[in-house]
């Protein structure tokens, strides 16, 4: 009787204890992502404070960031972000597409495949920013250079996670669908398109790697807006402080596209194990 | 009414849920290979449970591709009775979508003609049967093997088959599980009469389940025995054992 009661009187014991320790664990993995970057910042600050470091080749973090606060009331730093932003997206929107496009015909067409999948691997292997030179001499420096040399570098990665999802779907699911009965129509919505889309996301934070390097170079050799250009000009003038603000601004807008490819990849592939808690 | 193809084995109830089967002459070979099934007769009556043992690459699960239509036959014919009823097939395998919660791969099993209400009441209704009402809402990759071997039985039975194929559907469950799943395969074939044909390695599992065993070797019935032990049966009885070790002794003499 005793150790009956003893026993029932454990459970609550064990929950009660634990419950505190899990919430401050769960707030400092929030946080743990974060520690080394505030230190690196922290440190950084410190040695340049002390001297340790010349202000004129790397400004101090609150340089920086006065920089950021100066150019944000001028309106330029958002007008250039705007305007990066507007680029890459547009680039990453039509590249992606036609990249989806062709990823899926290749995928379920063998006749689309043979006709355009050898002359797509010919393309790819030509690094995209080879062509800056023939770009400038098409576009001039206009809008039309950068978005073409986004879309370029986007494809690829998207084009060929595609392709490769829908071949990797698994045959016996796909067997089972005709046996019960779908039509092919049925068969990519229901079995080929969600297999293949694991994949598809794989492609997707592929390229929006290669967005933003393909921007920013395309920038800062032929442009006049946008964040690169703001950098290239801050060099000129010798401004060291708004070329790391620009910099620093790459660095969180990566994560930042980053980040929502992850919430996407959660509402959408929330099925799978791999993803449901990362 | 299907009178035609009704033997006088099985009840009025059966030959009307079921499928009946008539095979003549049947070959089938692939690419110009050798023959995998040489021109093989076989009657099966409506609502039998039909068991089909052999080794490996005797050409057992090509004969149920070929019932199912999967395949075509390279010479003879199939002919089934009420030729449009649902046929179903479950797999070695679970094979369940797995981005689709259980409720809706169990639904894949319905006609795409019916309601989106209607097909979730039927879906849950057979899960009910399975005894997996409570994991509707899962996906698949949380279920353990034999829940998901579960739900693809619930999804192959959802359109009340008149005919459901058994492709050695136990075959990577453990010995319990397997025993379980016998007794609810079997229970739910009681209870709606239809064809069932199971392909399988385990010659004990097809004693214990089926009215009929078939042993296949080389593409050709080799033995063809009834089962008359009545049901419901009990595991270790002295005449399944013994039909199981004739069964046994004929496999193992021609693979010697």
């Amino acid at each position: 009787m005793a150790d009956s009661a003893a026993i029932r009187s454990l459970p609550g014991r064990a929950e009660a204890a634990p419950k505190p320790a899990a919430r401050t664990s769960l707030d400092a993995g929030r946080l743990l992502p974060w520690l080394l970057p505030t230190l690196v910042i922290v440190g950084w600050q410190a040695a340049a404070s002390l001297g340790l470091v010349s202000t004129r080749f790397m400004p101090a973090p609150l340089d920086v960031a006065a920089a950021g606060w100066r150019l944000a009331l001028t309106g330029e730093l958002f007008e250039n972000l705007w305007v990066s932003f507007a680029r890459a997206a547009s680039g990453f929107l039509i590249g992606g597409g036609i990249g989806l496009f062709f990823g899926l015909a290749n995928g379920l067409s063998r006749l689309s495949e043979r006709l355009t999948d050898t002359s797509l691997q010919m393309v790819r292997n030509v690094p995209h920013l080879s062509l800056i030179p023939l770009v400038i001499l098409w576009f001039g420096i206009d809008e039309e250079a950068k978005l073409f040399l986004v879309a370029l570098g986007v494809f690829f990665p998207i084009y060929a996670n595609t392709l490769h999802g829908i071949r990797s779907v698994d045959p016996q699911l796909i067997e089972m669908g005709r046996v019960y009965g779908m039509n092919r129509r049925e068969l990519f919505w229901r079995v080929v398109l969600p297999g293949a889309l694991p994949s598809v996301f794989v492609g997707v934070r592929y390229a929006l790697g290669i967005m933003w390097l393909t921007l920013i170079v395309a920038e800062t050799i032929s442009a006049n807006s946008g964040l690169g250009y703001m950098a290239m000009q801050a060099r000129e003038f010798m401004l060291v402080d708004v070329v790391v603000l620009a910099i620093l601004i790459y660095a969180l807008l990566g994560k930042i596209a980053d980040s929502l490819t992850r919430a996407l990849e959660r509402a959408c592939l929330s099925w799978n194990p791999a993803y449901r808690n990362t | 009414m299907t009178a035609a193809l009704r033997l006088p084995e099985t009840s009025d109830r059966r030959a009307d849920r079921g499928l009946g089967i008539q095979i003549r002459g049947l070959s089938k070979s692939f690419e110009g290979g050798p023959s995998v099934i040489r021109s093989l007769d076989l009657t099966i009556p409506a609502g039998q449970f039909v068991a089909v043992v052999g080794r490996s690459g005797c050409g057992k699960s090509t004969l149920l591709r070929l019932i199912l239509g999967l395949e075509e036959p390279s010479a003879g014919r199939i002919a089934l009775s009420g030729g449009e009823q649902t046929k179903r097939i479950m797999f070695q395998e679970p094979r369940l979508l797995p981005w689709a919660r259980v409720a809706d791969n169990v639904a894949v099993g319905l006609s795409r003609d019916i309601g989106k209400a209607d097909r979730r009441a039927r879906a849950l209704d057979v899960l009910g049967e399975v005894g997996l009402s409570e994991k509707a809402g899962q996906w698949p990759a949380t279920l353990s093997g034999g829940q998901r071997q579960r739900v693809a039985l619930a999804r192959a039975l959802v359109s009340r088959p008149a005919l459901l194929a058994l492709d050695e559907p136990l075959g990577a469950l453990d010995a319990l599980t397997r025993i379980e799943m016998q007794a609810m395969i079997e229970r739910i074939w009681e209870a709606q009469g239809f064809t069932a044909i199971l392909v399988t390695h385990d010659v004990g599992e097809a004693v214990a389940m089926a009215d009929r065993i078939l042993v296949i070797e080389e593409g050709a019935i080799a033995l063809d025995v009834d089962v008359d032990v009545p049901r419901p049966r009990r595991r270790g009885d002295p005449a399944l054992a013994a039909l199981e070790g004739r069964i046994l002794d004929r496999l193992l003499r021609t693979g010697a």
